[in-house]
């Protein structure tokens, strides 16, 4: 378990490093799209995707950087797509919220809330159909599941015995409006419950528990046990938006960003490690500076992928 | 050649489709029910099985995204809608992701999904059970609407929808449903682009889609023993229309008037005189009429919705200004040809409801 223990810290860190280096460069002007950060969330994509197999499939939303690099989608097309080339991963028609890299198991990330959701449980459905082994996962926010369409999804999901698992990344924001301003009190795992499906919680700034959680139902639906519902509690350290933290805003005191930064998922992960010996410093040395050079060579590619040139309106709607 | 009713088509082409390719299944509110939607899935469980054949929750808008994600896994789903009032539910998963799914992946995705939407009318449809919705489909890039208005189109259209690798909407107007002609035995697609003359005529262009094909032959049926000879074009396709065929009709007649089953206001014959306007303005001996519905919606009562739906008595007064005809007693003759003795309500005398 070691070694698998020390991928999920790498993973986590070319997610961290990665969009520390998107923020770094976006007032560059380069990457000209809207970019949905998820730098302290990584646990989640992590931990969820160490569960799965090839051949199981992943949809994301809007922040959904950290599902494309936890699934070992290409970095470099991922950077490219940020830069409007044509080496994207969809080809600069799509940028931060239209990700992409089927071959690596990850389906596809749109920005509009919910959209996503109903299309991992149809594949759910053609898996189910053709009496495949395959697992559909959808990762969506605390603010998605206020829309009506994730609630259908859950329904259908369970009435069919779907094998899809709905990942749910409680950050406790949407935008700028807070959990308890959208939804009453109460647990979302238990209304995952009332539809009918398996449901956990799970701290999801601990990449070891989220793993051990997302196995389970994994697992259970891939045997046939139907669909499951896991909230991953987690923390948004950026703003919705854009490059910057979400600090200056003066929505949250000082004492919550605080709280916050002591939870960071990779700085537990390492001391977790460090403290069942599982890893010296030396793995983090060497883990930063590979990561470091991943991350280098990401954005070397996408400087290096031309320009593409206009592309003329109304190309590429449907099959010639 | 073989005699089908426009409903025994659509039965023929998901048989047909299903029996072809595996990976076509059909999904819709009461698709395996005793009704069958109105017949045009009669069987289809008990030969194809309840896995291919389903009935779903009452959830247009989900259901529709698990379509697309079937479709993205490389199933072909039908899904039925038996009122196209009900797939407004559904608007996001349609035009956000169905229609674009495509496009915003570089071309790395097909989604061959297709949706049937059933335009109600009459027999106090009223308000929400009658919406011809096409032009809000046509307007965003990358579905394709089409509207087949005879049984041979019916099988032949549905067949092309459910073999196309992108998103297609099949509009089927619920009056066509009874219609019947020969049509070749054996089940073969037919493009779903591409208008087609039903009937040429020298002295306008009656271009028109779906139902009104039916009442646009019916009036040019009535009028030629007068004199009037008039062409009917049957547009087919709203999301692309076939210039080549419409132009070259208006070049022949100079005279076009449009007719659609829906909303002519922001509709899609506002986009049909427009593009004709736009590329044989000089070819018109006179301006483009619309015929289609009035800016509001036909009430439950028949009482009051009377004179709501154009009529092929309205449709060749219409004509006979188009084509400046003076006379007063061919006028009332050519009228009175055309007045429908049966209610205005039901498709046909021998109807009786509900639909």
């Amino acid at each position: 378990m070691t070694a698998d223990d020390r991928a999920l810290y790498r993973s986590m860190l070319l997610i961290r490093r990665l969009e520390e280096a998107l923020a770094r460069r976006y007032p560059e002007q380069e990457m000209r799209c809207p970019m949905h950060l998820c730098i302290g969330q990584e646990a989640c994509a992590v931990g969820v995707c160490s569960a799965l197999r090839p051949g199981d499939r992943v949809f994301g939303a809007h922040r959904a950087h950290g599902h494309y690099l936890a699934l070992g989608g290409h970095p470099g097309r991922l950077v490219a797509e940020l830069y409007g080339r044509a080496s994207g991963c969809s080809g600069g028609r799509g940028g931060s919220m239209h990700l992409t890299d089927p071959a690596a198991g990850f389906v596809a990330s749109t920005p509009i809330v919910g959209g996503t959701v109903p299309l991992a449980v149809g594949v759910a459905l053609a898996e189910s159909m053709r009496g495949g082994h395959g697992v559909a996962v959808c990762f969506f926010g605390d603010g998605c599941f206020e829309e009506g369409v994730v609630h259908e999804s859950m329904n259908f999901a369970a009435l069919r015995r779907l094998p899809v698992l709905f990942a749910c990344e409680n950050n406790g924001w949407a935008v700028n409006t807070p959990l308890r301003e959208r939804q009453p009190e109460r647990r979302l795992a238990d209304v995952a419950r009332a539809h009918g499906l398996a449901a956990r919680e799970a701290d999801g700034n601990d990449v070891f528990g989220v793993r051990e959680a997302a196995r389970e139902l994994v697992d259970r639906a891939r045997a046939g046990g139907g669909p499951a519902f896991l909230e991953l509690r987690t923390t948004r350290l950026t703003e919705h938006c854009g490059p910057g933290s979400d600090e200056p805003l003066g929505l949250r005191p000082t004492s919550e960003f605080e709280a916050m930064r002591r939870n960071c998922p990779l700085a537990r992960a390492r001391a977790e490690l460090l403290g069942r010996r599982a890893a010296d410093p030396e793995f983090f040395e060497a883990v930063e500076e590979e990561v470091a050079a991943a991350v280098e060579e990401a954005f070397a590619f996408a400087e290096a992928s031309p320009v593409p040139p206009p592309e003329p309106p109304g190309t590429g709607l449907r099959a010639a | 050649m073989s005699r089908r009713s426009y409903a025994n088509a659509l039965a023929e082409a998901l048989a047909t489709a299903m029996e072809r390719d595996p990976a076509v299944f059909v999904v819709g509110e009461g698709v395996p029910d005793p009704g069958a939607i109105f017949g045009t899935t009669r069987g289809l469980r008990e030969r194809f099985g309840a896995d291919r054949v389903q009935d779903m929750p009452i959830s247009e808008g989900a259901m529709t995204g698990v379509a697309i994600g079937a479709a993205l896994a490389g199933l072909r789903p039908v899904m039925v809608h038996q009122r196209m009032d009900f797939l407004l539910l559904a608007l996001d998963q349609l035009l956000n992701n169905a229609a674009k799914w495509r496009y915003m992946f570089g071309g790395r995705f097909s989604v061959p999904l297709t949706v049937r939407a059933i335009v109600g009318r009459g027999w106090g449809q009223g308000p929400q059970h009658s919406q011809s919705l096409q032009a809000l489909l046509a307007h965003v890039p990358g579905l394709e609407v089409v509207l087949p208005a005879t049984p041979a189109d019916a099988r032949g259209m549905l067949l092309a929808a459910i073999e196309d690798p992108d998103p297609v909407v099949v509009v089927e107007h619920r009056w066509l449903y009874g219609l019947e002609e020969p049509i070749p035995t054996a089940p073969e697609a037919l493009p779903l682009r591409g208008a087609r003359i039903r009937r040429a005529g020298r002295d306008a262009t009656l271009a028109a889609f779906s139902y009104m094909v039916v009442e646009a032959l019916e009036v040019a049926e009535r009028l030629s023993p007068l004199g009037i000879e008039l062409e009917v074009v049957d547009l087919r396709c709203a999301s692309s229309l076939d210039l080549p065929t419409l132009l070259g009709s208006v070049r022949r007649t100079r005279r076009l008037c449009v007719l659609d089953t829906a909303w002519t206001a922001f509709g899609v014959s506002a986009e049909v005189v427009a593009a004709v306007t736009e590329h044989a303005l000089g070819a018109l001996a006179a301006p483009p009429v619309r015929i289609g519905l009035p800016r509001g919606y036909p009430a439950t009562s028949p009482h009051l919705s009377a004179g709501f739906y154009p009529t092929p008595e309205t449709i060749a007064a219409a004509v006979l200004d188009l084509v400046g005809a003076a006379d007063r007693s061919m006028r009332r003759e050519a009228l009175r040809r055309c007045r429908r003795r049966t209610p205005g309500d039901v498709p046909h005398a021998s109807f009786s409801g509900p639909f």
